[in-house]
């Protein structure tokens, strides 16, 4: 058949599903799959019999608008999002253990090494922080500074936009860096341990602990888990890119990239709650600082029970 | 064989053609992109300036969804397009070619941040010049192709009129591309260049040479324009 009446005797059936993809009803949706076959055929017919290269465009950009139409997933999600929060998160964080684990380590040893470590060599602080910084914690923490009662309002919510801006996007880089094989991911890992460990410790050590440990206990399981988590999806990225295994580097990393992008989901809304926490709780100075310890230890408590606990029993999905 | 495509096979069992957009249209729709979310920033700024330190945290949080959600809702419910990508024509897919999703969407809006490093870009811009996707890092961890949207039509070739000739031997649809664009570019090449270069294709033209095989040529892609 020669190009010219295999045109013609097409041309109603392109012309139609054109129109169908147009949003203009001019079939029964019913037999779009079937139709979209048929173009598909023209199309490898048009291509392998060397017709003008415009139709083989043509026939090109009509399947490939007919590929989309019939393969977006319309799944709705929503009812997802909870199941994802109550059973699927902390499941997900189990069986990436592994890389939890590290940045757990990377994490939480410097931090805790240097707090315990400054309370033995006070002066070690001034390697890690400078005298500014030093004097401005100093500012912030020092009981004779205390105002008392709730802070205004106002100045809760800007905070809460502060915490937002800036410790979610910490955690979004700490994820990313893992695309440099890891290595952003465990710098900013053990930089935020080491400075956290330093302030920390060094506060502690002078004697501003009460005022210190009443602000921070609050948000701190909140907030430095999901440092961890985020850190955790970065080293999945790393981890895909350092050892792809059997699989190419580029397969292995979008397969790494799945898990990864859901624990960020997950990390993302701790920071938010840890956020919150931080600008409308942890401010409060007439709370006993008992009371606020208590409430801390028992966030630490309930979210590592969330993480070891929630989602175990009925069969994974 | 002359465009930067990516070639897709479909359960039909047919191949379809994706053209890759490449660094600078990408780059012009970031930065259409960039002042729509600067402005929004900036609005939100100005009304905010009334409440006070309250407003300066809403501006903030509104910082924050701009910059790190806004594009992957765009691209996840816009069909792979922010704003600056429809002004410029150009459309995230997935590339098998169906359209982008939200987690392939916020895989790729959340790695910006590795694409940025180390300062403007820089650490993307390698990527897609070092892959033939034209994928950042965010693409490849998402498994995502950023492509010129064809779902218009293209203007219609202007070829100068000749009388057509049939080719002596089929050509393939790539083939036909090649002598097609050749022709359509012949009036801004100058005439030598023309010339020179028409009288390549050997199995063609044969042995003709300058202005006889541009004649040629011309007229052979007259006739694969169909005229």
């Amino acid at each position: 058949m020669k190009q010219a009446p295999f045109e013609a005797v097409h041309a109603k059936e392109w012309s139609e599903f054109e129109a169908f993809l147009d949003d203009k009803k001019s079939f029964d949706p019913a037999e779009m799959p079937s139709r979209f076959r048929r173009v598909s055929q023209a199309l490898a017919l048009a291509a392998q019999r060397c017709y003008s290269a415009d139709l083989v465009d043509r026939l090109n950009r009509l399947a490939l608008r007919g590929h989309h139409a019939l393969y977006v997933n319309r799944r709705r999600e929503s009812g997802q999002v909870l199941d994802f929060m109550l059973r699927g998160f902390p499941r997900l964080v189990r069986r990436e253990w592994r890389v939890v684990a590290a940045a757990t380590l990377l994490f939480f040893g410097p931090l805790l090494g240097f707090i315990a470590l400054l309370q033995l060599y006070p002066d070690f602080v001034h390697y890690l922080l400078s005298p500014r910084q030093i004097a401005s914690f100093h500012e912030m923490y020092d009981p004779a500074n205390r105002r008392l009662g709730m802070r205004e309002a106002d100045t809760s919510m800007m905070m809460f936009g502060y915490y937002i801006w800036n410790n979610v996007r910490i955690g979004f880089q700490t994820f990313a860096g893992g695309m440099l094989a890891g290595v952003g991911t465990a710098w900013f890992l053990g930089a935020n341990g080491v400075i956290i460990g330093a302030v920390a410790g060094y506060l502690t050590q002078v004697g501003y602990h009460e005022t210190f440990w009443s602000f921070v206990a609050g948000h701190s399981s909140l907030e430095l888990l999901a440092i961890v988590l985020s850190g955790a999806a970065g080293f999945k990225l790393g981890l895909a890119i350092i050892a792809p295994g059997n699989l190419t580097r580029k397969a292995a990393l979008m397969a790494a990239a799945k898990p990864a992008v859901r624990i960020m989901y997950g990390a993302a809304v701790m920071f938010f709650a840890a956020a919150f926490v931080e600008a409308f709780w942890s401010p409060i100075t007439e709370i006993p600082f008992s009371i606020k310890i208590s409430a801390g230890v028992a966030g630490w408590v309930v979210l590592l029970a969330y993480f070891a606990f929630a989602g175990r029993g009925r069969a994974a999905r | 064989m002359l465009d930067t495509t990516r070639r897709v096979a479909t359960p039909e069992g047919i191949e379809l053609t994706l053209r890759l957009a490449g660094p600078v249209p990408r780059a012009l729709a970031w930065g259409i992109d960039f002042l729509l979310r600067a402005a929004l920033v900036l609005v939100v700024a100005m009304l905010a300036a009334y409440f006070g330190r309250a407003g300066t945290g809403v501006v903030l949080i509104t910082a924050f969804f701009v910059e790190w959600l806004l594009p992957a809702w765009f691209e996840a419910r816009w069909g792979g397009q922010t704003p600056g990508k429809r002004l410029l024509g150009i459309a995230v897919l997935n590339d098998d070619g169906t359209p982008l999703r939200w987690p392939g969407a916020m895989t790729r809006n959340l790695l910006r941040a590795a694409d940025f490093l180390p300062f403007f870009y820089g650490v993307g811009l390698i990527t897609i010049l070092a892959n033939r996707d034209f994928k950042r890092l965010g693409d490849l961890a998402a498994g995502t192709v950023v492509v010129y949207q064809s779902s218009t039509a293209e203007p219609a070739r202007q070829i100068p009129q000749a009388a057509p000739i049939p080719p002596p031997v089929s050509l393939h649809p790539e083939e036909q591309r090649a002598v097609l664009e050749l022709a359509e570019r012949s009036t801004t090449l100058t005439r030598e260049r023309f010339e020179e270069l028409a009288a390549l294709p050997e199995p063609l033209v044969g042995r003709l040479e300058g202005e006889r095989a541009a004649a040629r040529l011309l007229g052979i892609a007259n006739h694969l324009a169909g005229r």
